[in-house]
């Protein structure tokens, strides 16, 4: 499954956006995409979630069930790629070392908040709120009725609004973007007309870059300076989440743009970008196209719906692709380092062996992920700018398309 | 299917973030920066064209040298010519007034010899004829005596004319 996603991923390298049959073209491959990872996707969770049955089926001998429970590669894998309310750094044995992390619930509209340390990594309920680690509710902190164990089927979910894991890894990186820019930008304003130094002269090559290989191209010299700030801080956002992202131990590690709520928050700035921008001739091509024939418009508004599809389509396709490249590449990372315990569990000398060519593995896939780090971040960035070039371009060709029919 | 489920608490946090990261960002950084290396570009570009500009001159101002140096050149040589020729012109003009002058000289020397030869035929002429009248009397003279003595004396007397 993540082999083709990555494939996929690097097909788009070999994109060089330069007209717009190529962004129909691309815009074709990425709902491939979507549609090949949400099918992979259900696979994977059907996986998971046999291998869970095994687990517990009366059938297999008691020691290979307990051998089971001491390492499941799919758990493991999707515990790390999914949000925490803890930062967990390593567990030995019966030991366990975690950061715990405040938990803020918003309960009928009351505020409660605690440290998600009395919840003993979901073994114990506090205040009647208990974090589930398994079943349908699972990762998610749902009601307890009076005895403080079972749940509370008939209450509300409350709205979770904890810091957690990621919660704190966007903050950190938060922190990190405006320290790093901010500290170039007042050296810019204290000596300008220099040479740049140190930080300065490794990050200004890649702040040309998103101007010139990403703004300009997209949305032509005209109009490019005012996105640039969103241009730029989305490109960095997203470079150093996935950068931190590969680190890791605290405070990296997080999947941070392999959440799809980040990437969803992202995408809704640049769907909402482009839709504020759009001008007459952009919401004239979505209402009512030119050059199409009239009864593809009426009685039935074919061509409409096909448009505001394909306009929620860019944003949602860029959504699903950072997320999916992401967390494809901690997916294989991690599933490497499984197999160093799968065959250790079966035999120590297999565990060895395979944990040669793992580490071998893990090492290319670490490298590879550099790459898709920044690629990702380029690709964001140079469709947001695509998006947004699209929207406030004028047309010229609309008498082209009145004679061709 | 926690996976593809968006929380509302991440969706919310994020939110906040990245409106608050791109609006500091913005004003504090990017607009600096993008502000900074523009004017650094046009500041390179217009050092680039002033270099441009002066190399330009310099190949004027190089060119303008050459003119110079092959005027100057010109110049000595056609002074040069011109000394040679003046030289020759010289020259010639004091060959042929030298000539002219020697021819002069010579003219009166020639003169002079003319003049001296004229008056010293002259002079012989009137000796010769004084002489001729003193052997004349003396013949004269002694004609009468002796035709022997006569001969002797005319011998003699013609000994003395050769002396002259």
């Amino acid at each position: 499954m993540n082999r083709e996603i990555i494939s996929l991923n690097l097909s788009n390298i070999a994109f060089k956006f330069e007209n717009r049959l190529m962004i129909r073209k691309l815009l074709h491959t990425a709902r491939l995409q979507v549609v090949l990872f949400a099918l992979l996707l259900s696979g994977f969770t059907y996986g998971n979630t046999a291998s869970h049955d095994t687990i517990t089926s009366p059938s297999v001998p008691a020691h290979e069930q307990t051998e089971k429970k001491a390492f499941d590669a799919g758990k493991m894998i999707i515990d790390h790629i999914v949000d925490a309310h803890e930062w967990h750094i390593l567990t030995y044995n019966d030991f366990h070392l975690s950061i715990p992390l405040p938990v803020i619930l918003l309960d009928n509209g009351k505020l409660v908040s605690f440290s998600s340390g009395h919840f003993h990594h979901g073994h114990e309920a506090y205040r009647g709120y208990r974090l589930m680690m398994e079943g349908e509710y699972e990762g998610k902190i749902v009601k307890t009725l009076e005895d403080g164990e079972t749940i509370d089927a008939s209450a509300k979910l409350p709205l979770d609004f904890s810091i957690t894991k990621n919660v704190l890894s966007l903050f950190i990186s938060v922190l990190l973007l405006c320290i790093i820019f901010i500290s170039i930008g007042n050296k810019y304003n204290k000596n300008p007309n220099t040479a740049p130094k140190g930080l300065q002269s490794l990050l200004e090559p890649l702040i040309i870059f998103v101007r010139d290989d990403i703004a300009i191209p997209g949305l032509g010299k005209k109009n490019y300076a005012r996105f640039m700030p969103f241009l730029l801080t989305v490109f960095w956002f997203i470079f150093l989440n996935n950068l931190l992202g590969l680190v890791p131990i605290f405070p990296g590690g997080a999947n941070l743009t392999g959440n799809i709520a980040i990437t969803m928050v992202l995408a809704l700035f640049t769907f909402a970008i482009t839709t504020f921008n759009g001008n007459k001739s952009y919401w004239k091509h979505i209402v009512n196209a030119p050059g199409v024939p009239w009864w593809l418009k009426i009685p039935i508004p074919l061509m409409p719906i096909v448009e505001i599809v394909g306009v929620i389509t860019k944003p949602f396709v860029l959504m699903v692709r950072l997320f999916a490249n992401m967390t494809a590449g901690h997916i294989i990372l991690l599933g490497f380092m499984s197999l160093i315990f799968i065959f250790g569990n079966m035999n120590i000398v297999a565990g060895y062996g395979v944990s040669i060519f793992s580490i071998a593995f893990g090492v290319f896939m670490s490298l590879l992920e550099l790459l898709v780090a920044f690629i990702q971040a380029y690709v964001f960035a140079l469709l947001s700018s695509i998006y947004f070039g699209m929207a406030m371009e004028e047309h010229e060709h609309t008498e082209e398309h009145t004679t061709e029919h | 299917m926690q996976l593809v489920t968006p929380g509302i608490g991440l969706i919310f946090w994020m939110l906040v973030s990245f409106s608050l990261v791109l609006y500091v960002l913005g004003k504090y950084a990017w607009k600096p920066i993008m502000k900074g290396i523009h004017q650094r570009e046009d500041s390179i570009e217009k050092a680039l064209e002033a270099a441009n500009d002066a190399k330009k001159e310099m190949l004027q101002l190089k060119a303008g040298n050459e003119q110079l140096l092959r005027d100057a050149k010109d110049e000595r040589d056609a002074l040069m010519r011109d000394a040679r020729k003046v030289k020759e012109a010289i020259l010639d003009e004091a060959r042929v007034k030298a000539n002219e002058e020697a021819g002069r000289i010579m003219e009166n020397a020639r003169e002079n010899i003319q003049y001296e030869k004229m008056a010293a035929i002259n002079d012989l002429k009137n000796q010769i004829a004084s002489i001729s009248i003193e052997i004349a009397e003396k013949l004269i003279g002694k004609e009468l005596e002796n035709k022997k003595q006569q001969h002797e004396l005319t011998e003699k007397l013609l000994k003395d004319v050769k002396i002259n």
